[in-house]
């Protein structure tokens, strides 16, 4: 990973790229810096914080914030007074690791390379933009991103929110959505996507601070399109947060408060006092897009975002480039880590020649066998951590008291345990005393566990005959002012440790083959993108369809909003499935049983109508869920009982045939029929961009049609935004409606009437037109019977709930199983394709290696105890225990590579039968034993 | 009278991947608080025996944490 690097130049194709990088200096070495921060603390000179948005001052010396990576400290130059006027250097002195390095210079390195992801994330809004807001001219007038930094609990305010002109808590707060986002003035026609959304988390926080404040929203259109979104603007909803469509004209300053001007539907004009005015601001392009696309050669849409198409969502105009996150279109968090994945398949896939070419596998000396009557000697090292456990606890006082425990045959203290020579003392310790356990006091497991563990391995010992002490982050750290008591706790600490270090034992490393193959269930848009995307990363698939050919929801489609012909892409994807010698397709087919985990699994197939219907088994590495999803025909609005009312997706049907009158003369577009809140809770993120599509298409055929549509929200979030500002731009009339006023559809002769509130106009309307489009939801095609098959959690929605909405968008919860497509939630064709590759690259993951790593901390069943009652089984979230029978009788098993080590098992198992590596019973009463037994400190 | 102040001992178990990796990015902040509490890292707070908890009180605990 190389920080502080600029991109210079890029020559070559792709395949054979070589990329030129700057490194600018960061006058710390990163090896030595042990981000310990006593520089900062000395630094005398000031520098404005960017990383919190300048509402915190720091030191030129500092680092970003505290889990940054790589965690080193730099210097700023800028602000720096020996880069600047070659005086001070406090800080060398005072860097006990001699990390500082004045003389380190600029490097231009040369990179040979053979993929280019882009990645370069979003830019700012113009200040000038903000101006009509007052900001920069009123301190208690901030932007969303500065607020967002207040509310932190780890930001310059520990979380505190208050009016920076007073310091008072604000009792009255607004948002204002859209600034910067839709809108022309500052050309920035697009949606941002995200501002919505985070409004209304900034102002949940905000609420959870204080239930007092009032808050209101001010908006154009709330767009909480995304999967779960809506519920949460509900719950804001119903703790008291406001929201009010309008638009707002100017903030202004009103003696200490401030004076919000807004216009509402209806054109009447109000005003509103506030404390504090939150600016939701866009996402902008990044500031380098145009040097970025200088250097590549890609193309940039007319908002200087990577442009790329509905296809190809993720390929730049180069080969060998492709794009990841808000460059190529704002976007949240969850779906810029599903593009970074579906970005590194693409990249796997061009690679796959060279994979594993220039690794390097290191080889250990042989374990040192180490026998449960083998005599128990442990080794203490206390670390001082340069002053940073030293200043505080008395190391030398808790390393003695270490070496008057049972069983502990060396004691020490190191300077600094992590550093490369503390590690050969502690390998030459291992062996000149014949240690078999090693206790290290120092800092985090969560950080050094791995180092030191890696240090055990190297000197031959089992990597589990190790324990950690965290005697500065717990301990120094917080107890600053209280050294006597840091130091009692430290040795506390250490005698716990040691206690649980006598009865360690060496735990195997285990590891299981996988058998390099995926099971794809379902054969849409993302079944088949997904089998395809492994197939060249070199990996055979079986897809499997439930129906009489592959293809799904994509048949019905014909265009898209951006002009792409839907069914010849669809050709060309079908023909690519069929041909490809990688791919088994079996149509007619349903998963009848799995058994087996992750990389091992083998699932029951039956495939075939009628007497031609078979079953076979087929043995898997991992298995890609892609079932979809199907168009709800809510039992309302005169739908299928009148001729004149159709879906959107009918109405697209329709379009695309050769009928005269295909376009009607006057069609009524009704937005969220039987959607949230309605037959279906949630909004299905692709409706309203489905009417804009059949709206443009309409008026192409019939420029004189004339289109109403009465919705809720407009939710053409990115730049679908544009069609809809060009469907308004063509006459087409938008009229929202309230949920509990919505239209309704009655039958008059031949004629269908729509009666409506028009909201503008503030009366009751009738309307008779040629056509009744409904712009109705998505549900999941049948998720039940698979969520019982595989144990696979689902929504309350039955869509498949992943395993970490953020992090982990593509997995689920049970090991080795991934998701893409409509089975997830309703999402566009370009997000869907998105999220099949994402769900490609993660499955490939494991058939890359070949085997599954399993930790050695898993749980394990002890037979003879185990009373066959199927608690663990009923409790593990994980399906990772299951029943076999051992000699007629029920015994619960653990499928190790599945264990996620947490231990709900152990801890219920009313016979003890249940034991943790690492984490026993026995370990654990002897920690509590060892807390309890103060005497002897 | 300060001597006759409460220090309770307190036994935390704490969930390595939420409330210890909290405990962590508390010290990184240099949070201050009483060193009062002696903890015991678990995988998870699912770890936690109902047993470990009263055998902690029998060793003289005066409180148990739960984090996770």
């Amino acid at each position: 990973m190389l920080t502080n690097a600029d991109f210079l130049a890029l020559e070559g194709t792709a395949g054979n790229f070589t990329a030129t990088i700057n490194l600018r200096p960061r006058y710390i070495d990163a090896d030595a810096c042990t981000a310990c921060g006593l520089c900062t603390q000395y630094c005398p000179k000031h520098h404005v914080d960017p990383y919190n948005e300048g509402l915190a001052i720091t030191r030129p010396i500092h680092i970003d914030y505290a889990q940054a990576v790589p965690a080193t400290y730099y210097i700023d130059p800028s602000s720096c007074l020996f880069l600047q006027h070659e005086t001070c250097q406090i800080c060398v002195p005072v860097c006990q690791s001699h990390a500082i390095n004045f003389k380190q210079q600029p490097e231009e390195r040369k990179l040979n390379i053979g993929a280019v992801i882009l990645s370069p994330g979003f830019g700012k809004i113009d200040p000038k933009t903000l101006a009509k807001f007052s900001y920069g001219k009123h301190p208690d007038v901030v932007t969303s991103f500065e607020y967002e930094r207040m509310t932190t609990a780890s930001g310059p305010f520990m979380g505190e929110v208050k009016c920076f002109s007073d310091g008072r808590h604000p009792k009255r707060m607004a948002f204002i959505q859209c600034v910067g986002s839709r809108d022309i003035g500052c050309n920035n026609g697009y949606c941002s996507s995200v501002c919505c959304m985070y409004a209304i988390k900034e102002a949940l926080v905000t609420k959870e601070h204080d239930p007092e404040v009032d808050i209101t929203i001010y908006y154009m259109d709330i767009r909480t399109q995304g999967k779960d979104f809506d519920a949460a603007r509900e719950r804001a909803e119903a703790i008291g947060v406001k929201f009010v469509r309008a638009k707002v004209a100017d903030v202004t300053p009103w003696e200490n408060h401030l004076q919000l001007t807004y216009a509402t539907l209806d054109g009447q004009h109000k005003f509103e006092p506030f404390d504090l005015v939150v600016l939701s601001v866009g996402l902008e392009s990044p500031k380098d897009a145009q040097k970025i696309a200088d250097i590549t050669k890609i193309d940039l849409n007319k908002y200087d975002f990577c442009a790329t198409d509905s296809f190809n969502p993720l390929q730049t105009s180069q080969q060998g480039i492709v794009v990841a996150g808000a460059f190529q279109g704002p976007k949240d968090i969850p779906e810029s880590v599903t593009q970074s994945s579906a970005a590194a398949s693409l990249a796997a896939a061009s690679l796959k020649a060279v994979r594993g070419k220039g690794v390097e596998m290191k080889i250990y000396p042989e374990e040192q066998v180490v026998a449960a009557d083998d005599e128990v000697r442990i080794g203490v090292f206390v670390c001082h951590c340069g002053i940073n456990i030293s200043s505080v606890v008395d190391c030398a006082a808790v390393a003695n008291y270490a070496g008057d425990m049972k069983n502990v045959t060396f004691y020490t203290e190191n300077l600094y345990s992590c550093s490369q020579d503390a590690q050969e003392v502690i390998k030459k310790k291992i062996k000149e005393h014949k240690l078999n356990r090693v206790v290290i006091a120092a800092c985090s497991p969560r950080t050094h566990e791995p180092l030191f563990q890696e240090t055990l391995r190297d000197a031959g010992l089992n990597r589990n005959l190790f324990e950690m002490v965290n005697i500065r982050d717990q301990c120094s750290w917080v107890h600053a002012g209280e050294p006597e008591l840091a130091t009692i706790k430290s040795k506390d600490l250490v005698r716990m440790a040691v206690a649980k270090a006598r009865l360690i034992q060496p735990l195997p490393e285990q590891t299981v083959p996988v058998t390099a193959k995926a099971l794809v269930i379902g054969a849409g848009v993302a079944g088949m993108t997904a089998a395809l995307n492994l197939a060249e990363q070199g990996f055979d698939s079986v897809l499997i369809e439930k129906g009489d050919g592959i293809g799904g929801n994509l048949q019905n489609l014909h265009y898209t909003l951006a002009g792409d012909a839907v069914q010849s892409h669809l050709k060309t994807l079908v023909d690519k499935v069929k041909q490809s010698k990688k791919v088994d397709v079996l149509c007619n087919a349903e998963l009848v049983q799995t058994a087996g985990f992750i990389g091992n699994f083998a699932s029951v197939i039956a495939s075939g109508k009628g007497k031609a219907r078979v079953e076979q088994t087929v043995d898997h590495g991992v298995i890609i869920v892609a079932t979809g999803g199907r168009e709800h025909r809510p039992d309302k609005y005169l739908l299928g009982k009148s001729k004149k009312v159709v879906t959107q997706q009918e109405l697209e049907k329709q379009l695309a045939g050769k009928a005269k009158t295909r376009a009607p003369g006057s069609i009524v577009m009704i937005q969220c029929a039987g959607s949230r809140g309605d037959d279906l809770n949630y909004c299905s993120k692709v409706c309203c961009n489905h009417a804009l599509k059949n709206i443009l298409k309409v008026k192409e055929i019939n420029p004189d049609s004339q289109i109403v549509v009465l919705y809720r929200d407009m939710r053409t979030y990115g730049f679908a935004e544009d069609a809809y500002l060009e469907a308004r731009k063509m006459g087409v009339v938008f009229i929202p409606y309230e949920v509990d006023l919505k239209p309704e559809v009655t039958e008059k002769g031949a004629k269908v009437q729509v009666r409506f509130f028009d909201s503008i106009m503030q009366e009751e309307v009738t309307m008779s037109p040629d056509l009744v489009a409904l712009s109705v939801g998505i549900v999941p095609d049948d998720t039940d019977t698979l969520s019982k098959l595989l144990k696979l959690p689902v929504t309350a929605n039955k869509f498949f709930l992943e395993a970490h909405v953020k992090l982990r968008p593509v997995e689920l919860s049970v090991s080795g199983v991934y998701v893409c497509g409509l089975a997830h939630g309703p999402k566009p064709v370009d997000e869907t394709i998105v999220q099949a590759q994402a769900a490609a690259a993660k499955a490939a993951i494991p058939l890359v290696k070949g085997y599954v790593k399993v930790d050695p901390i898993v749980s394990s069943v002890e037979q003879d105890k185990c009373i066959g009652c199927g608690l663990c089984v009923s409790l593990c979230p994980y399906g990772a225990i299951v029943m076999q029978k051992v000699d007629g009788k029920r015994k619960a098993e653990t499928i190790s590579a599945s264990c996620k080590a947490c231990g709900i098992c152990a801890a219920h198992c009313p016979t003890f039968a249940i034991s943790m590596g690492g984490f026993t019973n026995e370990q654990i009463n002897s920690q509590i034993e060892a807390f309890g037994a103060t005497g002897d400190r | 009278m300060a001597d006759q102040q409460f220090n309770p001992s307190i036994l935390g178990f704490l969930c390595n991947w939420c409330c210890y990796a909290a405990a962590d990015a508390a010290g990184v902040s240099r949070f201050q608080y009483p060193p009062s509490m002696r903890t015991v890292r678990v995988m998870c707070t699912g770890r936690i025996d109902p047993a470990f908890v009263l055998r902690a009180f029998v060793e003289g605990a005066d409180g148990i944490f739960s984090g996770g």
